[in-house]
């Protein structure tokens, strides 16, 4: 009995977060006119324009190879510095490192907002505005916290005995870390990767702030769109289709992981 | 685990400190350098003390948005905690179908704000959108742009439907980790659901509840695009939150001072906040382990 009302609560509430997915991909799937003119809960005449629009419109993907770009420059330089420095937190106890740790946090919970601004103005100054590179940077600031924090997670899990085994025979630090450490967290590293990946990936304020043409995000066309050429709904509703399928793709590669990775490592 | 007293560990960090330094405390000071300036326009700024400070204390603008923010903050977490809980209650507890939803529940939160909000435009616009469709067609009178109930009604579903998930997928993570005696040592005392869940699966998931009520109170206080996408902050006044109303001063209007004086404020209270929320969880994570 309670194992149907359970089916029956899942189904529910799988539907509401499937419907308003389901009328997305049902517009990217129409032409213009039919949005307009008629209403069906599926396509009357099937038609692949929209993609065809963006896929073949340099505006428009070029959008989604500069996103790309930024994304993965963010996730290597994120993973780089943040092993290191989850390796000292979960192995060693030094003066400040509660309070670092704690400030680190502090990074993830300031409002994108705040920073906008100042950091136009800091990249112009260095002449970086309108480059990948600057992105990249900026999104380190919630980025690199998160890194830190999960992959220290994963690496109390290691026991300690490992690290001294490993000096007693011998190995030097860097030697070690590489061949031995990182791969007992390579979970960890992935999900701690696929998260800087998903977190640069979704954000709008700061990559719509920093770039202006040659480095403009996907998600900075789109809205930009939406107020220079009117309603063109399907070509959105396509946009938005390609914006979900990277994180649909990968997802489930770390669907056991996923709720350490949002919990910053703490489950 | 107990750790190793070694002040070298330091070295280990500097990449970090580096990187967050340019990335954090630069752009930082520069808010605080313009918090307590004042121009005329061109590069010259003079001195002007706490003035922006006392200035947007004081100001309508202000508390109005911090009183919409911590409104929607609290709806959001009266509504997206209990219905978390309740789904993780209900999830498979293993298996293909409970890989199934897991997939399928972490969609949401994989898609890029704007589009959350585009979804939402779409699905909810009365010409074109299934919701304001249907709700039109039974004759409800639903209007997000004009009407401010609707627009937060609007707002808030979206945000539930974002990410509830989040909360559900930490609360299931956490269930996961009660051993099954503890399940048949209740069943033997013929413990009611009710007390099953109040005292073995609550006390469990405490740990990871904390992190969902300080994740999602973080992110409420800071939700900037959906709100930007779907409403632009409309109608009027009615949902502009405080990082859009901050966007609005700085980058629409160039009020660079008060802004600023706001940027602070709007960091200390979150600041403030998740001070609270970490110190308890850090309490609580060495009560578990001693």
């Amino acid at each position: 009995m309670k194992n149907r009302a359970s089916v029956i609560t899942m189904t529910l509430y799988l539907l509401f977060l499937l419907i308003p997915i389901y009328w997305l991909v049902n517009m990217s799937l129409k032409t213009n006119t039919e949005i307009t003119s008629t209403f069906s809960i599926y396509p009357q005449t099937l038609t692949f324009a929209n993609y065809i629009t963006i896929l073949t419109d340099p505006s428009w993907y070029m959008g989604y190879v500069n996103s790309m770009i930024y994304v993965v420059m963010n996730t290597v330089i994120s993973i780089t510095v943040a092993l290191p420095a989850a390796y000292a937190f979960s192995r060693y106890s030094f003066m400040g490192d509660k309070h670092l740790f704690f400030w680190l946090l502090t990074n993830r919970m300031s409002p994108p907002a705040v920073f906008a601004l100042p950091f136009f103005q800091l990249y112009s100054s260095i002449g970086l505005f309108d480059t990948h590179i600057a992105v990249a940077l900026a999104h380190c600031l919630f980025n690199v916290p998160l890194a830190v924090w999960i992959l220290e997670g994963f690496m109390r899990g290691v026991p300690k005995e490992i690290d001294e085994t490993a000096y007693i025979d011998g190995y030097s630090f860097p030697r070690f870390f590489i061949r031995i450490f990182m791969p007992l967290v390579a979970s960890g590293i992935g999900v701690a990767a696929f998260f800087c990946f998903m977190f640069s990936w979704v954000e709008l304020l700061l990559s719509r702030t920093l770039t202006a043409v040659d480095a403009k995000s996907i998600a900075a066309t789109m809205t930009r769109t939406v107020s220079a050429s009117g309603m063109d709904w399907g070509v959105l509703a396509a946009a938005g289709v390609l914006t979900i399928i990277p994180g649909a793709l990968v997802i489930y590669f770390v669907r056991n992981y996923i709720a350490k990775g949002f919990a910053l490592g703490r489950v | 685990m107990d750790k190793t007293q070694n002040n070298k560990a330091w070295f280990l960090i500097l990449p970090v400190l580096i990187l967050v330094a340019f990335s954090a405390v630069i752009p930082l000071m520069t808010v605080v350098n313009y918090s307590v300036n004042d121009t005329f326009g061109s590069n010259d700024f003079f001195w002007n003390g706490l003035g922006w400070f006392e200035e947007m204390i004081a100001s309508d603008r202000m508390h109005a948005a911090l009183g919409r923010q911590v409104l929607f903050s609290a709806i959001i977490l009266a509504i997206e905690v209990p219905l978390g809980i309740f789904v993780a209650l209900n999830m498979p507890k293993k298996g293909f179908w409970a890989s199934f939803c897991l997939v399928l529940m972490a969609l949401p939160l994989l898609i890029p704000f704007n589009v959350v909000g585009t979804i939402w435009q779409i699905f909810c616009r009365i010409d074109i959108g299934l919701l304001g469709h249907s709700l039109a067609a039974i004759g409800i009178d639903y209007n997000y742009t004009n009407d401010a109930l609707d627009a937060w009604i609007t707002i808030v579903v979206m945000d539930v439907w974002h990410w509830t998930s989040l909360v559900a997928l930490l609360c299931y993570a956490g269930l996961q980790s009660i051993p099954q005696a503890y399940y048949q040592a209740a069943k033997i005392d013929q413990a009611s659901r009710w007390s099953v869940f109040r005292y073995i699966e609550l006390p469990k998931m405490s740990g990871v509840l904390l992190i969902a009520v300080l994740l999602r109170f973080m992110d409420s206080f800071m939700i900037y695009t959906e709100p930007f996408v779907l409403t632009g902050g409309g109608p009027g006044n009615s949902t502009t939150f405080l990082s859009i109303d901050l966007v609005k001063m700085a980058v629409g209007q160039f009020d660079l001072g008060p802004a600023a004086a706001f940027s602070i404020m709007y960091f200390l209270v979150i600041l403030l906040v998740s001070w609270v929320f970490y110190t308890v969880m850090t309490t609580l994570d060495a009560q578990e382990t001693k």
